[in-house]
């Protein structure tokens, strides 16, 4: 079935699945999880080089003519330190996307979404492709749209809580209510959530722990691909509808009679 | 001169430029961003940046997140 590519700050995307770079067990093992993923995008945080500045460095680990690096704000708590994250990220050559994460809160890093808001005002008028990291608020979401967004990241659970998607019918409501691509970040715990995510629509996932977490994350990148694309193609495909009661597969005319 | 780099305190010449200070500090250039007293800076102003006394030099680059 023909798909559409998922496009973000004017570029094409075939794969669906945007994966993180963090709690990987080995550099070796990101790499192989990276490459049986399909993702074509890769998140990595921006932290202090160690000093004096010698060492193994993630970047030894992915191909960045292959991979887009998405750099995120994590650990930032305001506006301002995440504005100032996204241009360091941009000073470094990280590009103009930028994952914007305020946080509002240590304990279930759920977001601060006036900061948020106040962030992918200034970043999206400075020419950043603001990929905001947002709660599962519609009306949140068209405000992130409106203030220049590339897409709203809603997420599905708490970050690394591997619940999946907690609230389906408000990333359902996200999907009617906005007209920028929608990405659930966050809370993925296995397969059957990202597909969760894709059946209802989602133009894509991000996830990070539900991979680098699994006891092979190499086995679980695949699978999450191959959980997209299933996702993404039964959404396209159009599910039918729930009934309460059974409807016959097979047809009811023609039975022979058994009678005596 | 006392300069703090990175949150660690350190004794440098008088008047070292940021260029200087990288190289001391053998770090590599490439997805690397310098901030000097929470204002960023250019890579192609390192060399003209003197660094004066009390500086807070950050260094960034990309690092494993999600």
């Amino acid at each position: 079935m023909h798909d559409t590519n998922l496009v973000l700050g004017g570029k094409d995307f075939t794969s669906r699945l945007i994966v993180g770079t963090g709690k990987y067990s080995s550099n070796e093992i990101m790499r192989q999880a990276h490459e049986e993923s399909g993702a074509e995008i890769v998140t990595v945080a921006v932290r202090r080089v160690s000093l004096p500045g010698k060492g193994e460095s993630i970047l030894d680990f992915i191909d960045t003519k292959r991979f887009t690096l998405l750099p995120n704000t994590a650990g930032c708590y305001t506006a301002d330190e995440a504005v100032r994250t996204a241009y360091l990220a941009r000073e470094a050559g990280l590009g103009e996307m930028v994952k914007l994460e305020v946080i509002g809160d240590a304990r279930t890093l759920f977001p601060d979404v006036q900061g948020l808001l106040e962030a992918t005002k200034t970043l999206a008028r400075e020419g950043f492709v603001v990929m905001p990291y947002t709660n599962d608020d519609p009306i949140i979401a068209k405000r992130l749209e409106d203030a220049g967004a590339a897409c709203v990241m809603p997420l599905g659970a708490p970050i690394g809580s591997g619940l999946g998607i907690r609230n389906p019918y408000n990333i359902k409501i996200i999907l009617e209510t906005v007209s920028v691509p929608v990405i659930v970040d966050a809370g993925v715990g296995t397969a059957s959530d990202a597909a969760i995510a894709m059946e209802l629509g989602c133009d894509g996932v991000l996830m990070n722990t539900a991979i680098a977490g699994a006891r092979d994350a190499v086995a679980m990148a695949r699978a999450m691909r191959l959980a997209v694309e299933a996702g993404r193609l039964a959404y396209k495909a159009g599910r039918i509808g729930k009934k309460l009661y059974a409807t016959a597969s097979s047809p009811i005319e023609g039975l022979p009679d058994w009678t005596s | 001169m006392k300069i703090t780099v990175n949150g660690r305190e350190m004794e440098v010449a008088d008047g070292l430029s940021l260029e200087g200070l990288l190289t001391h500090l053998a770090v590599k250039r490439e997805y690397t961003a310098v901030a000097v007293n929470r204002e960023i800076t250019p890579k192609a102003s390192y060399a003209s940046v003197a660094l004066r006394d009390g500086d807070r030099v950050e260094i960034v680059r990309p690092m494993g997140g999600g």
